[in-house]
């Protein structure tokens, strides 16, 4: 930046950092606004919306919404079972994504290219796309439990873990991370006789931080956020996830506190997990386009 | 790679490796998506006593039925056109045309969709599943719009980010916030923005022109509430696509700019002649993502407007969630799906022609 008089280059200095002070308020507002909301009787909430108070926490708070929110729905079943499918999800897919990624960049088997073209062919086919057939197959899915053989998968948690476990996008971005990986490591290692899942956990596992990382926060949004899926493949109440726990809420009397309430409580954890590892969030929404 | 030597050559391991990952996305994707093609064929329900039966195009014929009927005026006896107390002129009812009326085999069971003509004659275009018309429209409309503002209001956002300031990591993730909310979260959120009676934005316009405007009901009005949630769902997405414009930017070498600078180049310069090639790769990218995503379009309309009002947000996914699961018609929910990933893949066929590299 070519240097300007002092006066003239403060000025535009306060200038950017009003500009992006103002776009930085449009995208907070509504996430404060609920915080805020949360912590307020009915009443004054709404009677708020009217001013700027929306945005402060002014007159009668308290944590009573949430209280209320607890005694409504079994929120903590709720939030359990996300937690319960998010994180057996994320932890199976990283597994079985990263080793299929293995053979497709290390391994030469007859037929692997035309594997790896359709697994890449998958990732134009959109979910909603087949989430009806889906449903239907599932309906009638078989599945060996305690009760012996059992067919239909709707209502359990496995509907909602095991469709989600590979995916195209994740497999695609371990291929990427695992061709940077030196192979002279690879062949060094089977010289001496590694067997190829010595290899996968001694060599390259330890080497994936990063695109682990990246994986599983992928996997946790998309998973922690489902909505579509569960609303139509799960009725009962003790299988429910968060977003479509909403649904209590809703009754013929919205309290819109207690919708406050909900919502705060399951989006600001998510919302704190994010602010913790922002740097690692936002490298791992970007190395989905770097090489495009 | 050491492509074929003995060291990697592994057939048994390769697939067993590969097996575990491929296998569930045989069962999960590419099946569902085999059957989706399969049952629109049929008459397939989620529940039902009857087997199932090949239907040939049935399901296909029901949803994209399109016919086309022009009408002469009512005349009276002295040939003058009748008009109604309204002043409109008056024509035959269209029912005489598509109810069981054998000379109009083609229009049978046809609805209105849209018409426009004069007093003396108007022309019809009629469709057999009129909402479903309004659902590809709005889809198709909700995409035009979202795709190309989002993507350059994402790019705006990434040069204001991609300066040397202190504290801009502060704003930068400030602007990717919405994105890790829940789009059920932040629609829920909004609808108290566009409320009709208090609602803040309603406040907001009202205080910036010191009461001259008067508020509305953004969601009830079929003119405002596709636009509302076109608008929702940007704030919501544009944090991402600024994190994948930014990767790009930061992949253009500083010495280029450098240059530019020596050339004397001005700053729209060096964007156009400097930036915006090195975005090349990342703009393709981008559009495909977003173009995507916006077919896609269907938790802020069911926590929103429910495809209301008057249709007016209806759109393909919503319609294929309606018949598929709330009608349990799954093989009219699978005819929508294909229809929607024919125009999905047919829109990413052509952004590809439009982007390819010109040799």
């Amino acid at each position: 930046m070519a240097a300007v008089a002092g006066d003239n280059h403060r000025l535009r200095l306060v200038v950017r950092y009003m500009v992006l002070t103002l776009i930085a308020i449009i995208f907070i507002f509504p996430l404060v606004f609920m915080v805020m909301s949360s912590l307020k009787p009915d009443q004054q909430l709404l009677s708020d919306t009217g001013s700027l108070r929306a945005f402060l926490p002014v007159g009668d708070l308290s944590f009573d919404n949430y209280r209320d929110a607890f005694a409504r729905a079994p929120v903590g079943l709720f939030v359990f079972n996300s937690m319960l499918v998010t994180g057996v999800t994320v932890v199976l897919s990283l597994l079985i994504c990263s080793l299929a990624a293995f053979s497709f960049v290390f391994l030469n088997w007859t037929g692997k290219g035309v594997v790896l073209s359709i697994i890449l062919a998958t990732l134009i086919v959109p979910f909603e796309t087949i989430a009806i057939p889906l449903l239907l197959i599932a309906s009638q899915l078989p599945w060996i439990g305690a009760e012996g053989l059992t067919f239909g998968w709707l209502n359990t948690y496995r509907i909602q873990i095991v469709p989600f476990i590979a995916d195209g996008l994740t497999i695609y971005l371990f291929v990427q991370y695992f061709k940077d990986l030196p192979a002279e490591l690879i062949e060094a290692s089977r010289v001496e006789g590694a067997t190829w899942l010595q290899i996968y956990r001694r060599v390259v596992m330890p080497l994936s931080g990063p695109v682990l990382a990246t994986a599983a926060i992928l996997k946790f949004l998309v998973m922690y956020n489902q909505y579509l899926w569960p609303l139509i493949v799960v009725q009962q109440e003790s299988y429910r996830p968060v977003m479509v726990g909403l649904q209590y809420f809703f009754q013929l009397n919205i309290a819109w506190g207690e919708v406050m309430a909900y919502l705060s409580l399951i989006t600001l954890p998510v919302l704190a997990f994010y602010l913790v590892l922002q740097r690692a969030f936002i490298a791992s929404i970007a190395s989905t386009g770097v090489k495009g | 790679m050491a492509k074929g030597t003995k060291l990697t050559q592994s057939n048994r391991a390769g697939w067993a490796f590969a097996i575990p990952g491929f296998g569930l996305m045989v069962m999960f994707i590419i099946l569902p998506f085999v059957f989706a093609i399969a049952l629109s064929f049929t008459n397939q329900r989620l529940i039902s006593p009857n087997p199932t039966q090949f239907v040939g195009l049935a399901n296909y014929q029901q949803l994209l039925g399109v016919g086309m009927i022009t009408l002469e005026s009512e005349r009276d006896d002295i040939g003058a056109i009748v008009f109604d107390d309204d002043g409109e002129a008056q024509f035959p009812r269209l029912r005489g045309y598509t109810r069981n009326n054998p000379d109009y085999p083609r229009i049978d069971g046809m609805r209105e969709w849209f018409s426009w003509g004069n007093d003396e004659s108007r022309t019809y275009v009629l469709a057999r599943d009129v909402v479903f018309m309004k659902a590809i429209v709005n889809t198709v409309l909700f995409v035009i719009v979202v795709a190309p503002v989002q993507a350059g209001l994402a790019l705006c956002l990434a040069l204001l980010i991609n300066q040397r300031l202190r504290g801009i990591n502060v704003y930068r993730a400030i602007y990717f916030m919405p994105v890790v909310v829940s789009i059920v979260v932040v629609s829920l959120l909004w609808r108290f923005i566009y409320d009709g009676n208090d609602g803040l934005l309603n406040n907001l316009l009202s205080g910036l022109t010191f009461g001259a405007f008067e508020g509305r009901d953004w969601l009830g009005n079929p003119a405002t509430a596709l636009p509302s949630i076109m608008a929702m769902s940007i704030w919501q997405a544009v944090g991402f696509h600024m994190v994948i414009w930014l990767s790009g930017l930061q992949t253009i070498s500083p010495t280029l700019y450098e240059a530019a600078d020596i050339e004397g180049a001005s700053k729209w310069q060096s964007f156009r002649y400097v930036t915006w090639p090195g975005l090349r790769n990342t703009a393709v990218l981008i559009l495909i993502v977003i173009t995507m995503q916006a077919f896609a379009l269907f938790a802020q309309i069911d926590v929103m407007t429910n495809g209301g009002p008057l249709d007016s947000t209806q759109t393909i996914v919503f319609q294929a969630v309606e018949r598929g699961y709330g009608k349990q018609d799954i093989s009219g929910g699978s005819a929508i799906s294909v229809i929607l990933f024919v125009i999905v893949l047919t829109i990413s066929l052509i952004q590809r022609y439009l982007t390819r590299e010109k040799n």
